[in-house]
């Protein structure tokens, strides 16, 4: 067993990202972007298991669903859903850790796995309800989203790139990083702005990372609640009165 | 908590080395050309990012440019020029040196140059660097050269020249930054790719924007649409007209926009039979002529003066009746057969829907008009106060173009756009230079003749006029291999890459000698029947000689074309090379202002292979061509294509590259060679970029400061208002010469489809294979789209990427499935007129119910591209190529024409019909059909079976390596499919 740090009185920083699913579409970009950043930084290797053979999988730290929902009006839409580890205050994949190799950092809540701990036990993937952790079969330890530890505050990088590679790469813009706990914030203030929400909020992990509902769309369920018209009142029905009608206009060139 | 002890932290290291050296370069990984920066370790990449300061992708990077890394260390990656020994189609090659190799090439080329140089046939795929090739096909002095273009989007670029000015994507973009309504046709995923993700992104962060994605198949963009309209595939026109039919009704529409930027009041000749009906009444000078409703005259519609009318008909001093063009085409769309109602149910949208959808655009345009307090100048000398936008945007691409009545589709996309005034307005669809220019830009096709040793007098593609500019023998028969610029396909701009391995098998309409190409898979998943096209490659006369004798290839993998190919020309990868994204060719400009940039090669390449337009200019001096080699015979760009980069002048000051011309380094657009211009270019970035002035920014047609601009550019040849056509008079000149009129006619069998298809304004008809089949038998539409992963990119090998889509699924719409008690994970077959194939079905609800669609070109073949023969790619995935023709079915006669569309000769590979049907139980599991897999190159690497890129960068654990290793222990894989096939 791990233990969580222990909150102290000061005001603590909470790392996170912000995931906009109005607009992410589905591109992968993150995905690939974060893959290539992390296979040669903190978790280095990010391995590949038979990479141009019959069953290709490998670790990534961050992976996009896209599936189909029916809504309460009986529409169906395509989510395009981003997940990689959610860096939750209540981490069970840090308390369950029997080493100590998967720990929350205090000065940032960064959730990581020392690899010089990690007996690859997989509890902690057991224990992760998000399916965020990345097991290294090759390596025989679990790896997972670092929030680009090596980058945020990486010296040798310009200050502009000190953020996860998914958000500095993210094509839409669906992706923001910040201090969650600063309510003064840009990321807190979105989510304030735009109802972000928890990730299975009813098990209590309190998630650092939020994800922004689609705004509600305007298509033909909701356009009766709009002022906007329904359909064009014709000027006259009748085409030759039509044409009559426009040869006496006069216009500019 | 307290109770277990919290262990010490780990010792981070957060500021870690990242790269010894950062280089910029342009990504290649698609088309879309973003500026990267790639971070090196030594001799390895580290890291691949976007370029902030890039015009294209400001800093961001898709899925695609991050994985460059793997499409740069490929294990399909070519190694040396290759020999064919075995067969054909074998794979069986010898390794031969770059001397042997170019002077086979040499020989081959030379020999036909000596003779006819049309027995070339030079066609490139995915080429960027187009404005050498084809600059290179007119010295040799072949007519027939094209890139990909005829495959992939000519629909759109002919329909927007010839209409608009200037296209859609390269051409052109909505206005990201003020539009309010979107309105997207037929988009493929990415398509730009990450032009169009910023842009949706800033879009649907305003308040009160709306997004319409119009398509068959709900996903990538589609999901995130305001509305998604499932259209039945090739049905968007009639979409289009009955708009349209809707905003005149209400006569929602910018009559003063009509009247000044467009030809809506050119007076049109009536008189049925004439050798002139149809085309525009001019004066003596060859001014279009309007009705002046103030002064009830004739005028020059080139009079700023001119009070023109729009409606009414008119009666010319000959006695002859004419009417304004807007007057014709009001008369057209006002009829009843295009009404939501008429339309409704085929293109299977409801008539209230699209009421409303017409309504919610008039109101953008008309009751939220943007007005920017912009002073600036038009065409004529007067000065406008403000610029008034209608912010209603359009942006249309694959749906539209893969269709054989796309030309008239993508037409009419534009004439709605006229319309609303929204083209290159504030919040409308905006041109992007070197756009807009005169309809079309001209210069017309070279080619009428082919002499030996002679180059070409001009481009082999441009811009038709009338049927004076086709290439065809005085009986008709065409003169290009693919038939471009024929009565069969008069205004294939971009050629008909599509038929020429077809047609130069049969001999039709002659033989040739070489075929060469370069980046065209062409045995594979860019051409439509595959197996036939195998055959094509491979079949013999009786004397055992292949029917085509001499096939030249340049790719930098593995591709399935390689087999088929007698000499192999390897190419690099996009990091080992320069290159020129030039203004002359598809610039990455924005309508913001002009840009170009540049590759520069940021790692040596470590394969005996060389970059292809190095090779190309090194065989053009061995063959002595005006241009690339001097008198005495050297080269004239003796350091290849670098050298050609900075020194070539296809005009006098106009280069490849326009930015820090001159010999300071001083001048743009023109100017003197600059023998430090590509180090400028690196030292900005590897791009060189400017921004219009405001005044600059909008009305671009009719705007003087614009206008001066763009003819000091070189880009328009004088500087004149460009006038839009809702009429196209150009082609009513072909119809009227299928009417019997003028020096140029038509074989007799081909009058009909001429008169028919070159109507002068947009017109909607079935496609042309959907019409010829019967529709009960094949009752379904069969599209693709490729994932945005791999959007026009060379993805199958990429180890990333294919972890991501490494099979294709045959998508099906829920309730269609059921009807066939369809499951799914079963396996169908696909059977249209032309085959069947079989592949595995996923099902889901956002997609058209008469139409199945598929992930292109995922399947692939066995032994290429690096793969193992057990890769799921070529056991499981599929091409629907398979089950498409090149050819339509037989006329009377028995000939067949291309399965395209027959304006512009784009491939209509969105046409497919088919049924499905589900497999016995034993006929489950594997794809069909299969071929064999092809032989293994020589030197090919081995397979690995764990690959541990980056492990060597971490100085924290540097003792793993990338080696080949066995994998130990075999785990249990997790893999779940999501509704994509995509794994998770």
């Amino acid at each position: 067993m791990t233990c969580l740090p222990i909150p102290t009185s000061g005001p603590q920083k909470k790392l996170g990202l912000v995931i906009d699913l109005d607009i992410c579409v589905g591109c992968h970009a993150c995905a690939v972007n974060c893959k290539e950043w992390n296979t040669g930084g903190h978790s280095a290797p990010l391995t590949d298991m038979d990479p141009y053979g019959q069953d290709p999988n490998g670790v990534w730290f961050n992976r996009i669903h896209s599936f189909e929902v029916v809504d309460e009006d009986n529409d169906s839409r395509t989510v395009h859903f981003p997940k990689s580890c959610l860096h939750c205050d209540d981490a069970p994949c840090v308390t369950v850790c029997p080493t100590g190799a998967s720990y929350k950092r205090e000065e940032d809540g960064i959730v990581l796995v020392d690899a010089d701990k990690c007996i690859g036990c997989k509890l902690c993937s057991w224990a992760c309800a998000y399916g965020a952790r990345e097991y290294d079969e090759d390596a025989g330890i679990m790896k997972k989203c670092t929030l680009c530890v090596d980058r945020i505050y990486n010296e040798n990088l310009p200050e502009a790139s000190r953020v996860p590679a998914c958000v500095s790469t993210c094509p839409v813009g669906a992706r923001s990083f910040g201090d969650l706990n600063d309510p003064t914030s840009d990321v807190s203030q979105l989510v304030a702005d735009r109802e972000g929400f928890d990730l299975m909020a009813e098990l209590d992990y309190k998630p650092t990372n939020k994800y922004l509902p689609p705004r509600p769309k305007q298509n033909e369920h909701t356009v009766s609640a709009s002022n906007k018209p329904v359909a064009l009142t014709p000027v006259s029905t009748e085409k030759a009165g039509l044409l009559a009608q426009w040869a006496d206009k006069v216009l500019s060139l | 908590m307290g109770f277990f002890p919290t262990s010490k932290q780990e010792d981070v290291d957060t500021s870690p080395h990242v790269s010894d050296e950062v280089k910029t370069t342009t990504c290649y990984m698609c088309a879309c050309r973003c500026g990267i920066k790639v971070h090196l370790r030594g001799d390895q990449i580290r890291y691949i990012e976007g370029n902030p300061d890039h015009p294209v992708n400001k800093g961001v990077l898709c899925a695609k440019g991050s994985a460059g890394i793997m499409q740069h260390n490929s294990p399909a990656r070519l190694q040396k020029p290759l020999l064919r020994t075995g067969e054909r189609g074998s794979g069986e090659f010898k390794e031969i040196e770059w001397d042997e190799a170019l002077e086979l090439a040499g020989g081959w080329l030379g020999k036909i140059r000596a003779k006819d140089p049309s027995k070339l046939a030079f066609f490139t795929g995915r080429d960027q660097s187009q404005s050498l090739t084809g600059w290179w096909a007119a010295k040799f002095g072949t007519r027939n050269f094209a890139a990909h273009g005829g495959f992939c989007s000519v629909n759109m670029a002919a329909a927007g020249l010839y209409s608009a000015g200037g296209s859609f994507w390269e051409f052109g973009e909505p206005d990201w930054d003020l539009t309010k309504y979107l309105l997207m046709f037929g988009v493929a995923e990415d398509h730009d790719s990450n032009p169009i993700k910023i842009g949706l992104g800033k879009l649907k962060g305003r308040e009160g924007t709306k997004f319409v994605s119009v398509n068959p198949v709900r996903t990538g963009y589609s999901g995130i649409a305001d509305e998604w309209i499932g259209i039945r595939p090739g049905t968007d026109g009639l979409f289009v007209f009955s708009l349209i039919h809707e905003l005149l009704k209400a006569e929602k529409i910018d009559w003063d926009y009509l009247s000044r930027y467009t030809n809506a009041p050119w007076l049109v000749i009536q008189d049925p039979g004439a050798a002139d009906d149809g085309l525009f009444v001019r004066d003596a000078e060859d001014n279009p002529l309007c009705y002046d409703a103030d002064k009830k005259t004739l005028i020059s519609a080139n009079n700023p003066d001119a009070k023109p009318s729009l409606a009414g008909e008119y009666t010319l001093p000959d006695g002859r009746k004419a009417v304004p063009a807007f007057h014709l085409m009001a008369e057209r769309y006002l009829d009843t057969q295009y009404s939501p109602d008429a339309v409704a149910e085929q293109i299977g949208y409801s008539a209230d829907n699209i009421r409303r959808i017409a309504a919610e655009i008039a109101h953008v345009a008309f009751e939220e008009q943007i007005e920017l307090d912009v002073p600036w100048t038009d065409w004529a000398g007067r000065k406008q106060e403000k610029m008034i936008g209608r912010p209603i945007s359009m942006h249309a691409m694959r749906g539209i173009s893969a269709h054989s009545n796309g030309f008239h589709t993508c037409r009419a996309i534009h004439v709605l756009q006229m319309l609303l005034g929204s083209i290159d307005v504030p919040g409308g669809f905006r041109h992007k230079p070197p756009f807009p220019r005169p309809c079309p830009p001209g210069p017309k096709p070279a080619g009428h003749d082919s002499i030996a040793n002679t180059p070409l007098p001009g481009m082999p593609l441009g811009f038709p006029t009338g049927p004076e500019d086709l290439l065809v023998e005085p009986d008709g028969t065409p003169k290009r291999i693919d038939k471009a610029y024929s009565w069969e396909y008069p205004l294939s701009s971009h050629g008909m890459m599509h038929m020429v391995i077809h047609n130069a098998w049969k001999g039709d309409p002659y033989p040739i000698d070489v075929l060469f190409m370069y980046m065209a898979n062409m045995s594979w998943n860019s051409s439509m029947n595959v197996q036939g096209t195998i055959k094509y490659l491979t079949d013999k006369n009786e004397d055992g000689s292949y029917k085509i004798p001499k096939i030249i290839y340049s790719d930098a993998y593995n591709s399935e074309m390689v087999a088929y190919a007698d000499l192999i020309l390897p190419d690099t990868t996009y990091l080992e090379r320069w290159d020129a994204i030039s203004l002359l060719d598809r610039p990455i400009c924005s309508a913001h202002g002009p840009a170009d940039s540049i590759r520069q090669p940021v790692i040596k390449p470590d394969r005996d292979v060389r970059p292809f337009q190095d090779v190309l200019l090194d065989l053009g001096a061995r063959l002595g061509l005006p241009g690339m080699a001097n008198e005495d015979g050297s080269p004239t760009y003796p350091g290849g294509y670098s050298d050609y980069i900075t020194n070539h002048e296809r005009t006098p000051g106009v280069g490849p590259l326009a930015g820090w011309r001159g010999k300071e380094g001083d001048q743009t657009g023109k100017g003197d060679p600059n023998p430090d211009q590509l180090q400028r270019y690196i030292d900005n970035g590897c791009f060189w970029s400017d921004e219009f002035t405001p005044e600059q920014s909008y009305y671009k047609f009719a705007n003087r400061s614009y206008l001066d601009r763009s003819k000091e550019m070189g880009w328009i040849p004088k500087a004149e208002r460009i006038v839009m056509h809702i009429y196209s008079e150009h082609m009513q000149k072909f119809r009227l010469a299928a009417q019997g009129h003028g020096e140029n006619q038509p074989p007799d069998v081909l009058r009909s489809r001429i008169e028919e298809t070159f109507d002068p304004l947009p017109i909607w008809y079935m496609p042309l294979e959907e019409k010829a089949y019967d529709g009960n038998e094949y009752p379904l539409h069969a599209i693709t789209q490729r994932p945005m992963h791999m959007y026009h990119s060379w993805g199958s090998q990429n180890a990333w990427l294919r972890q991501i889509t490494a099979q294709n699924r045959l998508f099906i719409n829920e309730i269609t499935a059921q009807k066939q008690a369809i499951s799914d994970d079963d396996w169908v077959w696909v059977i249209s007129p032309h085959g069947k194939v079989k592949t595995q079905v996923k099902l889901m609800s956002g997609v058209n119910p008469h139409t199945i669609w598929t992930w292109n070109a995922i399947g692939k073949r066995k032994g290429a591209w690096g793969l193992d023969d057990k890769a799921p790619e070529s056991n499981k995935g599929f091409l629907l190529n398979h089950i498409i023709s090149e050819l339509l079915p037989p006329r009377k006669d028995g000939y067949r024409y291309s399965n395209s569309d027959p304006v512009t000769g784009q491939a209509a590979w969105y046409d497919l019909r088919v049924r499905i049907e589900k497999c016995d139980e034993l006929e489950e599991g594997l794809t069909e059909p299969m071929q064999d897999a092809v032989a293994s190159l020589p030197n090919a690497p081995e397979q690995i079976a764990v690959l541990r890129y980056g492990a060597d960068f971490s100085e924290k654990r540097g003792s793993t390596t990338t080696s080949e290793e066995e994998i130990k222990t075999p785990t249990l894989k997790t893999t779940t499919e999501d509704l994509l096939g995509e794994k998770s």
